[in-house]
């Protein structure tokens, strides 16, 4: 066995140790499988629930509501940490449905809950959150970015995309809660399925998110070579936590993989069309794609626009042989004429038989132009072309494979320029085996996803189960999502992780399911304004002594406030959405897509994951709060708190507008001379919560005192009446004046902390 | 991602005590990285610089034409070229048989050092004493935006920290009213977008921050309509107070943060704006940096990346878009240089003349070079990328001007002494600001990350 590399051995016990590889030391790989393999490289075995006494004091608060309360108090009496007790049922349900749904409660939605004081009320609640379309929308972001989904190729050009088709089908998958094994399949390999669909082959948009460098002059080989590595990388990262692109170059130095397993791999991912087309230095995106279903519909009105155009255009061929035939006859009338151009007499001089092709094309468009019937019939077929081009159906893009597939040799240092030894398809060594189906001579991308999801791999449960659980409670299990291989952190709860891993495998992989079992337990329902002592000896909350509290994510900032503003649209799905954003953020290089064209009506106020995703220049407030910028897969955003956050929160036109709409809703119930009321029933839209003393005093002294000061100032009324709330014209009236307070009031409560975090 | 194993005792607050007066009330408190991430702190060693300029040609400018005189290109000018320089080479679009182009332009030395400059640059010759070139830098990427990205992060691909974010990361920032690290362009982005400022997967709150030149300097540094700056205090005011009751209740240290860059936020609402406006700069400050306030420019920008540096910014990142030259390079790059020399050399002496020319690095640059052969036809020729021997120049910070590291090959088509690639530039520049690149790491995804991967090593000949 031949070994170039400097290996590092981390033992079981956690000790890291250098080993210079001699020729009488076995490759690492080797001395990997002589030891004790890593924990997440063998599959997790049965796990006993623990069993928890509750007798210390202070426990009396804790709830038990399912087994993983006992897993964790379990962990949380070794450490000798007492838990909180349950959070108020007001910040309960903003708690679950923000997390569900990615949208705040309305106060009726709270009423209805806390009057609901028969036992199961909780569960009741989750079961009716799970229903919502709106689930679907908010669990698709982390898989979008996992998934590295945008609407624009990235790169130099960043040129758009059509794939919003795939996104489509993600959310309407997690709406029907179809079981992860399936979701799975579909993704990496549905358009090898025997009898697949137009569903499963949309599906196989997951791998074609891939950037695509189309600048001129790049080589599409290289291109196509990067969007392999690319794939095979998201498909470790995804699906198994695992790191592979050190073995793009080299023998992996921590983890058990090989450069060789590296492009075994590779080779599954190595056999699918071309993406770049050629044509001189000039380069463009495309590849395999498919057409979307229209509704019967749209279908009628795409024939009827087909069959209209057909017939002007046969209208326009008679009308053209006329006018050919009376032309002659036209031009011996009209040759010495002084009211016709003198570009015209020219070639009217020139003899019809010895005119150059230009010419005859320019006098024969002339004469044609004279005839109205001409013009209106050329009009006519623009504008039905037009029409006939918009109700095309949309297109998204999709994995097909070659009928032979490409040999795969592994790349000396990782570049695609020097090709070494031949590899076949195959996966790593330390991972269960993995044979070609019946009928297959070599393993493919469809054996692959079987195989991740076969209830046998060590890593694919825990992996997904681990990334659910750190979007309820703030980490991970594993705190290293992205990574469970040597170098990643151990797990917190080791036995609960597999307890988990297992269960969901066992439940038929349902998301929804799993979803339901994290926040019915009393771990998820737990209070989250812990004393700065539990703060302290748990910085982290790596026991969950409390809950999380976490800012939300950047779609979710905007969803929620335009949510509070009644302002959000609930349209779903479709081509994706321009809201404002600030003008000459675009200035970039392009082909012909750098103009931001602001969308009109409900679409200026749908939710965060049908706004446009442009890779090197994604919409500015969204970065603001972190989200990436999609060109690689990210399955763990960062939560930054930074001077733009408030920038964009305080002065973002989207968030000015929402203050309008909240002040709206505020002054209709403004009905007394008494502000508190309204006061209150606007801070409640906002937090889920009634202000308390203090709180409701610096808002109604806000009120207050904008209305003494907005009396005196109509200009500035008027402007802000114009801009915000949608007054254009008319008096001035003394509740206009209270309005333009309210929007003040409402401007404060949209920039808390509390409203843009989910405690 | 934030390290939540942070101990307190070191979470201090670098904003408090400005603004709105909640000075002290989250001191006791613990910070998150945001906050405390952006503390001035320790360096390695003895800084010579404590901010950068880092100045980027886009497109990438021609090195044989601007810095490294090859009087043999011009002996053999027109003539084919040597078949062993073809060997295994790649280009975007010569053909097969390229032949050589010598410089249209003549060079000459300036200063008492006695550097060799094109004549297309005189200004820069003016203080050519103050500026060192390294002619034999190489990289691995062949194209405009993975190049870029290679020169911005040290990785040919997007999602790695820039050398900007690892700065700001590793020494804090030394500006109240301002980001640690601010990014100016001028014409379009260059092809590698925002990933070229962008912090990785460092702590976000470390990116650089884009000043745009026209309309809001800041992305949404301006009220809405219909609000003043009294209005907006008074709002501030509240959502301050609000927070801080919010604060006291649940003792999370994220509130404290958030209170923190919302009287930030209105700091940089009132100075932003004036540090954009150069109307008080004094006529012959504008005429020699070629400045002029009403019209966006390089120059501008040459003269707001002082005004940044004065305010403490430590990291000011220009772009400047245009120098693709494959073609008509004997009228687009005079063109290109008339625009760019001038507010250079100013920069450098107004610097120089303020006393912030010692403690300033300045690097000038690109993200390759271009190609000794001719591209194109006779009259609109120019050059084609070239990846293997290019030339970066840096001047203030320590570094001993009028010096020259690295010799080519007599075509200028390869290093011949002294190759320095594109993380040796990193390495120098960290080194040069008290930092040493073997030490400022990342984990990330299970291993340690560095600016300069597994390679680098500072130029101690330019010190």
């Amino acid at each position: 066995m031949k070994c170039r590399q400097q290996a590092t051995v981390t033992t079981p016990d956690g000790q890291v140790g250098l080993a210079w590889c001699l020729p009488v030391l076995l490759c690492w790989v080797g001395i990997a499988s002589a030891a004790e393999p890593h924990w997440a490289y063998q599959a997790p075995g049965d796990v006993d629930v623990p069993s928890v006494s509750l007798s210390p004091s202070g426990m009396s608060a804790v709830e038990i509501r399912n087994p993983i309360d006992l897993f964790v108090l379990s962990r949380l009496q070794r450490e000798e940490i007492v838990p909180l007790g349950p959070a108020g049922r007001e910040t309960l349900i903003r708690r679950v449905t923000l997390d569900l749904l990615g949208v705040p409660p309305t106060p009726s939605d709270i009423d209805r809950f806390l009057a609901d004081r028969r036992p199961g009320a909780w569960e009741r609640l989750v079961d009716r959150l799970l229903s919502s379309p709106r689930y679907g929308e908010r669990w698709a972001l982390p898989w979008l970015d996992a998934a590295r989904f945008a609407d624009s190729n990235g790169y130099q050009r960043d040129g758009r995309r059509e794939a919003w088709g795939w996104r489509d089908w993600v959310i309407a998958a997690l709406n029907d809660d179809m079981p992860f094994d399936q979701f799975t399949i579909e993704q990496l390999a549905g358009d090898l399925l025997p009898g697949a669909g137009i569903r499963e082959r949309v599906a196989t948009g997951f791998h074609r998110n891939t950037m695509a460098n189309v600048e001129a002059g790049v080589d599409p080989e290289e291109e196509r070579f990067l969007a392999v590595v690319d794939r095979v990388n998201t498909t470790a990262t995804v699906w198994m936590g695992t790191t592979f692109e050190c073995a793009q170059c080299h023998d992996h130095k921590y983890d058990p993989f090989s450069q060789k397993e590296y492009y075994g791999l590779f080779a599954m991912f190595n056999s699918t069309e071309a993406e770049i087309a050629t044509a001189g230095s000039r380069r463009d995106f495309g590849g395999a794609m498919v057409r979307l279903p229209r509704s019967p519909y749209e279908t009628s009105r795409a024939r009827a626009a087909a069959s209209t155009l057909q017939r002007l255009t046969a209208d326009r061929k008679r009308l053209a042989a006329v006018l050919d035939d009376e032309q002659p006859a036209w031009e011996s009338l009209v040759a010495e004429r002084a009211a016709i151009p003198g570009w015209l007499k020219k070639i009217l001089a020139i003899g019809a038989k010895r005119r150059k092709a230009a010419q005859v094309k320019r006098v024969r468009d002339y004469y044609r132009g004279l005839s109205a019937d001409w013009t209106r019939l050329a009009s006519e077929i623009k504008r039905w072309e037009a029409v006939v081009k918009r109700l095309a159906p949309a297109t998204t893009l999709v994995m097909s494979e070659l009928p032979r597939k490409r040999p795969t040799r592994l790349f000396e240092r990782g570049d695609f320029l020097t090709p070494g030894e031949s590899v076949s398809a195959g996966v790593p060594a330390v991972f269960p085996t993995l044979e070609p189906r019946a009928g297959q001579a070599e393993i493919d991308r469809l054996d692959l996803a079987r195989w991740l999801v076969s209830g046998r791999h060590p890593l694919t449960s825990r992996v997904i189960v681990n990334r659910h659980w750190s979007e309820f409670f703030g980490r991970g299990l594993v705190a290293t999502r992205e990574d469970f291989g040597t170098r990643g952190a151990a797990p917190t709860h080791p036995g609960l992780l597999d307890w988990l891993a297992s269960r969901w495998i066992r439940s038929g992989w349902s998301t929804k399911s799993l979803h339901r079992l994290l926040v019915t337990s009393g771990t998820y329902r737990r209070r989250s304004d812990a004393p700065v002592t539990l703060r302290e000896r748990d910085p982290g909350n790596r026991f969950l002594a409390r809950a999380s509290r976490r800012r939300l994510p950047a779609e979710l900032i905007r969803d929620n406030a335009l949510s509070i503003a009644g302002l959000l649209s609930d349209k779903m799905h479709g081509p994706p959405v321009f809201p404002v954003q600030p003008s000459g953020v675009w200035n970039h290089i392009g082909v012909a897509s750098n103009v931001w064209k602001t969308s009109q009506g409900e679409d200026l106020h749908r939710r965060g994951v049908y706004v446009y995703w442009r890779r090197t220049v994604p919409y500015p407030s969204f970065v603001s709060f972190d989200a990436p910028s999609r060109e690689v897969c990210m399955v763990a955003r960062s939560q930054s708190n930074t001077p733009l956050q408030a920038l964009a929160l305080l002065n973002d036109p989207v968030y000015a507008e929402a203050a309008g709409g909240l002040a709206r809703q505020a002054a209709a119930r403004h009905v007394e001379t008494d502000p508190l009321p309204a006061a209150r029933w606007l801070f409640r839209r906002a937090t889920g919560r009634f202000p308390e003393q203090a709180e409701a005093d610096i808002l109604v002294g806000r009120f207050q005192a904008e209305r003494a000061r907005l009396v005196g100032d109509l200009q500035t009324t008027r402007v802000l009446l114009k801009s915000w709330l949608g007054r254009t014209k008319g008096s001035v009236e003394p509740a206009d004046v209270s309005l333009v307070a309210w929007w003040h009031v409402a401007n404060v409560v949209l920039n808390l902390d509390e409203v843009i975090t989910r405690e | 991602m934030i390290d939540w194993e942070w101990p307190c005792a070191v979470r201090r607050r670098a904003f408090l005590g400005q603004g709105l007066g909640v000075a002290g009330l989250a001191a006791a408190l613990c910070a998150d990285d945001a906050a405390a991430g952006l503390q001035a702190r320790a360096t390695h060693s003895r800084p010579e610089a404590k901010q950068l300029i880092f100045l980027h040609m886009v497109g990438a400018p021609s090195q044989l034409d601007l810095f490294d005189n090859k009087p043999a290109l011009r002996k053999h000018h027109g003539e084919e070229c040597p078949a062993e320089l073809l060997e295994g080479q790649r280009f975007a679009f010569l053909g097969k048989k390229p032949r050589l182009m010598g410089s249209p332009f003549g060079f000459q030395r300036f200063g008492e050092s006695g550097l060799e400059l094109s004549e297309l640059l005189p200004q820069l010759g003016s203080v050519a004493d103050k500026v060192s070139l390294v002619k034999t830098v190489y990289t691995s990427e062949f194209n405009h935006g993975p190049a870029q990205v290679f020169a911005h992060t040290g990785f040919g691909q997007q999602g790695r920290p820039s050398l900007g974010s690892w700065l700001s990361y590793g020494l804090g920032s030394l500006a109240q009213d301002l980001p640690a690290y601010v990014v100016l362009v001028t014409g379009l982005t260059a092809g590698g977008g925002s990933s070229l400022w962008g912090n990785g997967f460092l702590p976000s709150v470390h990116q650089g921050v884009r000043f745009r030149t026209k309309g809001d300097p800041v992305l949404y540094a301006s009220n809405p309509s219909g609000v003043d700056r009294r209005a907006r205090g008074r709002i501030i005011e509240d959502v301050v107070s609000l927070n801080r009751l919010r604060l006291n209740r649940v003792s999370d240290p994220e509130i404290a943060t958030r209170i923190a860059n919302y009287e930030l936020a209105y700091r940089m609402q009132a100075s932003v704006p004036g540090l954009m406006d150069l109307s008080h700069e004094t006529a012959a400050t504008l005429k020699d940096y070629g400045a002029d306030p009403a019209k966006p420019s390089f120059a501008n920008n040459c003269l707001l990346a002082r005004r940044l540096i004065e305010r403490g910014v430590r990291v000011v990142q220009l772009f400047d878009q245009g120098w693709d030259h494959h073609g008509g390079i004997a009228t687009n790059l005079p063109r290109k240089a008339r625009a760019t020399d001038r507010p250079i050399a100013a920069l450098i002496r107004d610097l120089d003349q303020r006393g912030l020319l010692d403690q300033t690095l300045v690097v000038f640059g690109a993200e390759f070079g271009r190609t000794p052969m001719l591209q194109g036809n006779r009259g609109t020729s120019g050059r084609d990328h070239h990846k293997d021997a290019f030339t970066y120049w840096m001047a203030g910070g320590g570094i001993q001007g009028g010096r020259v590291l690295g010799k080519t090959d007599d075509l200028g088509y390869f290093p011949v002494e002294d190759p320095v690639e594109i993380h040796d530039l990193h390495a120098t520049i960290l080194h040069q600001m008290g930092v040493d690149h073997e030490k400022l790491t990342y984990r990330h995804q299970g291993r340690e990350f560095r600016l300069t991967d597994v390679s680098g090593r500072p130029l101690d000949r330019l010190f």
